[in-house]
């Protein structure tokens, strides 16, 4: 069954690039493999519906997939969701659908099928499905400096993955299985090594401090549904893993590397939040966003490596995945509409869009907020638990950790956050109009419904959060 | 059937086939495809051939048939196979260049001589003595220097032809004078007595035996293409016929290191010698690896890539043998046969239409034959290493291998650094078919016969990329 959620979108995109009507197929692809989800995720229990047959014998690696825990239940919703809009959003340049579309589906599947795998081979193997198709679409339909772009973030990316391969490889050394089953605490002595390996590959992937130079220039040139995937889910691969694998496989050394992930993840809420400040344009602006927001998700990481027991850190860190891929997926989305009806993305060419605009400036504002961290929001919920595991178990006597020091500074990046998005969304969406946005058209009907969905979903969430926290 | 009589059965078929080619008259490139029939049958057999009866005594001490033997002649018919089928696809262009003409009528021995080659390479798979090992490694290389300067007009391939022919003398006069030292201080060239010599040795100045060893992995270095002795490959490679460009750099490479990991396979278990063969096998695979992908980030020729790229696989091989998991090595190449078929068929076909083996002229190769632009990606993504395709299992395992056994933390460093590198110049092609506009808008038609071959490797490419299981069955059929 589960197999299907993965085979759906590549057999559409293998029929997409056959000839079969490509918006058609893909919209039909993304509702359907919603639908098929639908049943799995309906009677989830505890590590349900697995299912897969063995690839190799020594060593023993199956492909096999499954529901696996809470979190993968949660990735494999986000996943689904920000597929089905960003099979809707964008704009695809005339005779280029076969690849926007196709691409589109394969990237989708890779990230269902990283979620979904339940060993590490394939949990590792089907993450590298997006690495081509994402670089052909940067590459040919992205926009400004669209090759440089390309290559950046393939190379990024294809180093994190092959410093990520060492690390898995020197701690399969010491276990029987790839199964997620089998995972189990290598000797001591050997943490420390794999736990950096892991830190860095995985950190690369998610765009730690100061590997995350790729993002930004990516998802800013990337064509609206690469930027919605990659920002939104793919990126949420490394955090999954590091949960996952590295939190299981090496726990003390995790806990070895706290000083310097702390460092680290203060890089990207201070330092790249402070760029962010800077930034002049809204692509760029919201590209930096969202590799400062992968600090406080790091940050409850760290706090669960130093302390095993802290019950509320991982919750937090998959809650706050959750919230945030849905929200930088819609800003993604409503920032390609904003440059699509007026021209530019240069926050000072633009203005008063309110007026002409009602419901896009709506919907941004409340993705905006959302992203923030205002209350009554998905991010809201994220954010709050990962302060309050900062100081889970915490008492007075016990001094200030590292932890402590680092959630106390990182609050600070809330504040930076509010600067930065309320003043794009006061300089795009306030003030009188100009040039650019006099004749601009507000979203159209079929862009509305994609950015319904993700905003219901943020709705829903920040007022009820309970409704994922019951997988986790 | 004794397994031995199927070599007899090739030398065969291919003197056979030089007489029919010296009474036949006209197209010649018919020869190519009954020579490629009568190989598949071949294949056939050896397939169905067990090892059941014992090699007669006469033979025994030189012919051993097991399945990894089974393995490399199952990859030195198919390749032979291949390269005969590129030949027929090629013709025009070989015409070109030897009768200077269409008429195809100068080619008769073009595909006669890869069957010989052939059946010395099926007989290296199962030779278990230095001796036979050299008289195998002799026929396959003197059917190479015809090959490789078989397009007589054409100054790349005679350049090539020299140039191969003289370090190629060179390289086996190492490899006699090495085997010299061996046998003179093991007192034997079988292999098995050696494996033996090396079990029970009290040996404890094991200096002759080193220079020995020394000397045979220099002559091996220049077939398998490891550096420092490398530098032939991109003149030869590019110079070559495309199909013998394959061949060289498929056939000829797993050949150069069955024989490596044959003769060096029990050295690197004996106490005496192992640190010092084991430290100059990384020294090696560090050199090979840096030099192969370093060079390739530059190159704009496509033939010449490919030629650096065969450097950087014999770079990852090579690491492969340092840590001493053969097994590893030989599912690499294994892989390596079908994704290297794949990208060399590709660019015959673009050369035959064309008349170039720069990048250039993929570019936009997308627009003008989708699916081809899309074989060449999954082609040049296994090639990469990218997951979900069988090159990643083959750097996978080798990898693997090394970290286990406890490699140099440098070399693993390079060897990783050097996948970060591919990277970048396999994308270089998939850029030029899909980012560039292209030169023509003509589409590009590809002939049957490269059509079915390019469909079964892609899909073996895809299917063994998920599923690697049965090469490892293949490796341990008779275990």
């Amino acid at each position: 069954m589960l197999f299907a959620l993965i085979l759906i979108p590549l057999l559409a995109a293998v029929a997409i690039l056959l000839g079969a009507p490509a918006k058609k197929t893909a919209l039909g692809a993304s509702l359907v493999n919603i639908l098929a989800a639908a049943l799995p995720l309906a009677s989830w229990q505890y590590r349900s519906w697995d299912t897969g047959f063995q690839v190799l014998e020594n060593p023993n690696i199956n492909l096999s997939l499954g529901l696996y825990d809470g979190m993968s239940v949660v990735m494999l919703i986000l996943s689904l969701l920000v597929t089905l809009a960003a099979v809707y959003s964008g704009k695809c340049p005339e005779g280029r659908e076969k690849l926007w579309f196709s691409s589109t589906l394969i990237i989708a599947a890779g990230a269902i099928g990283a979620f979904l795998a339940t060993d590490v081979f394939f949990f590792y193997a089907f993450h590298e499905l997006a690495l081509i198709p994402t670089f052909l679409m940067i590459g040919i339909l992205g926009s400004g400096d669209r090759k440089a772009a390309a290559w950046k973030i393939t190379i990024y990316l294809a180093f994190g993955s092959i410093v990520l391969l060492a690390g898995l490889l020197l701690a399969m050394g010491h276990l029987d299985s790839f199964a997620f089953s089998d995972l189990e605490a290598i000797p001591a002595e050997h943490q420390n090594t794999v736990a950096l390996l892991l830190i860095i590959g995985f950190g690369t992937l998610v765009s730690l401090f100061p590997l995350h130079s790729w993002a930004a220039p990516a998802y800013a040139s990337a064509p609206a549904p690469v930027s919605m995937l990659h920002a939104g889910v793919l990126k949420k691969f490394g955090l999954y893993g590091i949960l996952r694998v590295g939190m299981v496989v090496a726990p003390e050394g995790m806990a070895h590397w706290i000083p310097w992930l702390c460092v680290l993840l203060l890089g990207n809420i201070i330092w790249v939040g402070l760029v962010t400040l800077n930034q002049k344009r809204l692509d760029l602006m919201l590209g930096n966003s969202s590799v400062m927001h992968m600090g406080y998700i790091f940050l409850a990481i760290a706090a669960l490596a130093a302390n095993g027991e802290n019950e509320i850190a991982q919750p937090a860190a998959v809650l706050l995945m959750f919230a945030h891929g849905i929200s930088i997926a819609l800003l993604f989305a409503l920032s390609s509409i904003v440059e699509q009806n007026t021209g530019t993305s240069e926050i000072s060419q633009l203005g008063g869009l309110a007026k002409k605009a009602p419901t896009l400036a709506f919907l941004f504002g409340l993705a905006g907020m959302a992203s923030i961290g205002l209350p009554g929001l998905a991010n809201f919920a994220g954010e709050v638990m990962v302060f309050f595991a900062g100081f889970a178990d915490w008492s007075p006597k016990d001094g200030m950790g590292w932890i402590q020091i680092t959630t106390i500074i990182a609050l600070w990046g809330v504040v930076l956050s509010a600067v930065y998005m309320l003043r794009a969304y006061r300089s795009v969406f306030q003030g009188p109009l100009v040039k650019n946005t006099s004749d601009a058209n507000d979203i159209s009907c079929c862009d509305r419904i994609p950015a319904y969905i993700l905003a219901a979903t943020l709705l829903v969430v920040g007022v009820y959060p309970q409704i994922l926290l019951q997988f986790l | 059937m004794q397994p031995h009589y199927i070599e007899f059965i090739t030398v065969g078929f291919g003197i056979l086939l030089l007489m029919f080619e010296a009474f036949s008259n006209g197209n010649k490139s018919r020869l190519g495809l009954i020579a490629a029939g009568g190989l598949t049958i071949i294949l056939l057999l050896q397939c169905m051939s067990c090892p059941c009866t014992a090699t007669p005594d006469w033979l025994a001490r030189f012919y051993k048939y097991d399945s990894v033997a089974l393995f490399y002649k199952i990859i030195a018919l198919v390749s032979t196979i291949l390269v005969l089928l590129m030949s027929v696809d090629f013709r025009k262009v070989l015409s070109r260049f030897t009768s200077g003409d269409d008429t195809c009528s100068g080619l008769g021995e073009f595909y006669c001589l890869p069957v010989f080659a052939c059946a010395g390479l099926m007989w290296m798979a199962s030779a278990k003595d230095l001796v036979s090992i050299f008289v195998a490694l002799e026929l396959v290389t003197i059917t190479f220097y015809v090959m490789v300067a078989y397009m007589r007009r054409n100054v790349g391939s005679l350049e090539a032809g020299v140039k191969y022919l003289i370090l190629g003398a060179l390289s086996t006069g190492f490899l006699v004078y090495g085997i010299a030292w061996i046998y003179g201080a093991t007192g034997t060239t079988d292999l098995t007595a050696i494996t033996e010599f090396t079990q029970q040795a009290t040996n404890s100045k094991p200096t002759y035996l080193l220079f020995g060893i020394a000397l045979i992995l220099i002559a091996l270095g220049f077939k398998i293409g490891a550096a420092p002795m490398q530098l032939w490959i991109p003149d030869v490679y590019q110079g070559a016929p495309t199909p013998i460009t394959a061949y060289l750099s498929v056939a000829s490479k797993a050949a150069g290191f069955l024989v490596l990991m044959l003769i060096i396979g029990p050295f690197i278990s004996y106490s005496a010698t192992s640190q010092p063969v084991i430290a100059i096998l990384s020294i090696m695979a560090g050199a090979t690896l840096l030099y192969g992908n370093l060079a390739a980030l530059k190159q704009d020729n496509f033939k010449r890539l490919l030629a650096y790229s065969s450097i950087a696989h014999a770079g990852f091989l090579l690491m492969g043998v340092a840590s001493g998991n053969f097994t590893s090595v030989s599912f690499y190449l294994g892989t390596y046969l079908l994704m290297t078929f794949a990208a060399f068929f590709i660019l015959a076909l673009v050369r035959d239409q064309e008349n170039s083996d720069s990048i250039d002229a993929f570019d936009g190769l997308a627009k003008r034959n989708p699916l081809l632009a899309a074989t060449l990606t999954i082609t040049m993504a296994a090639l990469a290493g990218i997951p979900l395709t069988a090159g990643f299992w083959g750097k996978f395992f080798i990898f693997a291998a090394a970290i286990q056994t406890g490699s140099s933390w440098w070399l693993l460093a390079i060897a990783f650094i050097s996948v970060a590198a591919g990277f970048y110049y396999y994308l270089k092609v998939v850029k030029a078919m899909y980012w560039n506009a292209a030169r023509s808008e003509k589409s590009i038609h590809v002939p049957m016969i490269t059509k079915s071959v390019l469909a079964v490797l892609t899909l073996a490419i895809l299917v063994f990329g998920i599923w690697p299981q049965p090469i490892f069955d293949l490796l341990t059929i008779w275990k």
